[in-house]
């Protein structure tokens, strides 16, 4: 079978048959141009949320209380990084340079999670991050395992099983806050209080407002929506509250037992806008952090290059 | 350090704090890396480094822990001594610098381990022993991918060679630290539980000397040296890399993370 006979229409039909059947789509195959782009925002974004989440979590890496608290969080630092290591890679498979995606990070162009524009102010913020961020994003993730690019599913299943355990030692070291004095107790609920709804607005907009929401769920390369992977984290985090003695700053937030899941009040789209918009405490510094270093590290590539150049010269010369 | 604890504490528990801050300190220092490198892959590859030195830090806290008359548990002896109590050489706490100077220290540290942890690893003491030879592994790692950056730095661009130079001219006074015997070092040797660390030094200058040459870069000829680590006597940056680390520790006395 030959593409070149197909026309695009009678192409695009075989695709979504293959879509419905539940076949990855693999990098040689032929794929939509949307198809293409769209999975490409949505990787690159993914990777430079990992990338980025590297700094507010970072930014305790020196002042860690125990030893061993400070190698769990170097590791989780570090991990983070390999995950936007995975996910340039999978973007790459269709196409997309990691250069042009990290300009497109310093020009504006390309997002990440916007809860990494909220700033870590103590050291409970890192506990509550593990919680609630890597809990968020492994809801999502879980999700995107079955998503139909196969090079993202494949390394959702990978990313997964890390963040599961980031999720774990986050709530470890919350479980020894609220263990311990009060004003330990006190800094866990007031690290709740500024992440929970930032954590909520991960899902993203509702599933009635989503831009790129219909075309990615036809296509598969979302398998569920914003709003029902929300219900789905709330559900699973709310009894983990309980359990800490925590209270979460939500006062519409009860059990619905005909729905079978937790009724919550609504979000502050409002901040939500600002913060992605650019007015989060912290949206200039990750940007600039992220530049400063990769600019600083110029001439470190530059010799890199030079040198592996002459090592070639070299061996020519010797062959 | 401190006449009065100096004394109070045992060669033993003293020679093993010392070996617990080196390690320490320069992981501290290591951090400040761990999202700044280069490019993500050097972010990662710090990373792996910097958690080999927490590690053995935390390995030589733990015994001397143990050893400790006060019963100080290994975080106390990390977060809650102040500089004068605190041990490594100068050359671990120096700051970060840019990256050929970072990778400088590596550099000459990571021959130096090489050379003493397989010393150390025949330690007549097996808890230390063991704590070398694990260290030991990882610090083969580390100097295939440190000497492999001075190859690429120093026969690199001009612009790299030249700061590398300029790395190693800044260091180079640190290092004959690395060679000398502190008192306890000088108590424990007769029993076999440390190493000579003079008699490192021509292994350590043939290795350092080779690659510095395959990498086109002279070996600085400074006048200059400092020494003081080990008798509590620091840099003045010393302070603050303690004031970071040990924050929470005295912000919330007492407390379990
Ligand atoms: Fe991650
Ligand atoms: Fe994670």
């Amino acid at each position: 079978m030959t593409h070149f006979e197909l026309s695009d229409a009678e192409l695009e039909q075989r695709f979504q048959q293959r879509i419905d059947d539940e076949q990855k789509i693999e990098p040689k195959d032929w794929m939509p141009a949307a198809y293409r782009k769209n999975l490409i925002r949505q990787i690159s974004q993914h990777a430079h949320s990992e990338v980025i989440g590297m700094q507010p979590e970072g930014n305790w890496l020196s002042r860690a209380p125990t030893l061993q608290r400070k190698m769990i969080l170097l590791a989780k630092v570090q991990d983070e990084g390999g995950h936007g290591l995975y996910l340039y890679s999978a973007a790459e498979t269709l196409g997309a340079s990691r250069e042009e995606m990290v300009d497109a990070l310093h020009e504006g162009r390309a997002k990440y999670a916007s809860i990494f524009n909220y700033p870590t102010l103590t050291w409970a913020d890192i506990g509550t991050i593990g919680w609630l961020v890597d809990g968020a994003a492994i809801v999502n993730q879980i999700s995107l395992q079955r998503t139909s690019y196969g090079p993202y599913a494949r390394a959702m299943v990978r990313i997964c099983k890390e963040e599961s355990f980031h999720q774990r030692q986050g709530y470890e070291s919350l479980i020894a806050l609220v263990n311990g004095s009060d004003e330990q107790k006190a800094m866990a609920q007031d690290a709740l209080n500024r992440w929970w709804w930032p954590s909520l607005m991960m899902f993203g907009p509702h599933d009635a407002d989503s831009a790129h929401s219909g075309q990615s769920m036809k296509w598969k390369i979302k398998r569920k929506s914003n709003d029902s992977l929300r219900q789905d984290f709330v559900d699973q985090t709310v009894p983990q509250a309980d359990f800490l003695g925590l209270h979460i700053p939500d006062e519409e937030l009860k059990w619905n037992e005909e729905r079978g899941h937790y009724d919550f009040g609504e979000i502050d789209w409002e901040e939500f806008a600002r913060v992605v918009n650019g007015d989060g405490m912290c949206n200039r510094d990750r940007v600039r952090h992220h530049k400063k270093a990769q600019d600083d590290g110029a001439w470190v590539r530059d010799a890199l290059r030079a040198y592996e150049q002459k090592k070639r010269a070299n061996a020519e010369k010797a062959a | 350090m401190n006449e009065a604890i100096k004394t109070e504490q045992s060669a033993l528990l003293n020679f093993v704090l010392a070996e617990a801050d080196d390690a320490l300190i320069l992981g501290q220092r290591l951090i400040e890396w761990c999202y700044s490198a280069p490019y993500l892959e050097e972010d990662l590859a710090i990373s792996n480094v910097c958690l080999d030195y927490l590690g053995r830090a935390n390995n030589f806290y733990e015994y001397a822990s143990e050893l400790d008359t006060r019963k100080r548990s290994a975080d106390q002896l990390a977060m809650l001594r102040d500089s004068r109590e605190f041990s490594n050489l100068l050359i671990h706490e120096l700051p970060i610098g840019d990256f050929a100077f970072t990778m400088a220290r590596q550099f000459v540290l990571d021959v130096f381990y090489v050379e003493y942890l397989a010393v150390l690893m025949d330690s007549t003491d097996d808890r230390i022993a063991g704590i070398a030879a694990k260290s030991a592994k990882e610090c083969d790692y580390h100097l295939r991918r440190s000497r492999e950056w001075i190859l690429r730095l120093g026969d690199g661009t001009e612009e790299s060679h030249t700061r590398l130079q300029n790395g190693l001219n800044e260091l180079w006074g640190y290092i004959p630290e690395l060679f000398m015997q502190s008192e306890a070092e000088k108590q424990l040797m007769a029993q076999g539980v440390c190493a000579d660390r003079a008699a490192l030094q021509p292994a350590w200058d043939a290795c350092v000397n080779e690659v510095l040459e395959q990498a086109t870069l002279t070996r600085p000829d400074v006048s200059w040296k400092v020494s003081g680590g080990r008798e509590g006597i620091h840099t003045e940056t010393h302070g603050y890399l303690l004031a970071d680390m040990q924050f929470l520790q005295r912000a919330y006395p007492g407390q379990q993370w």
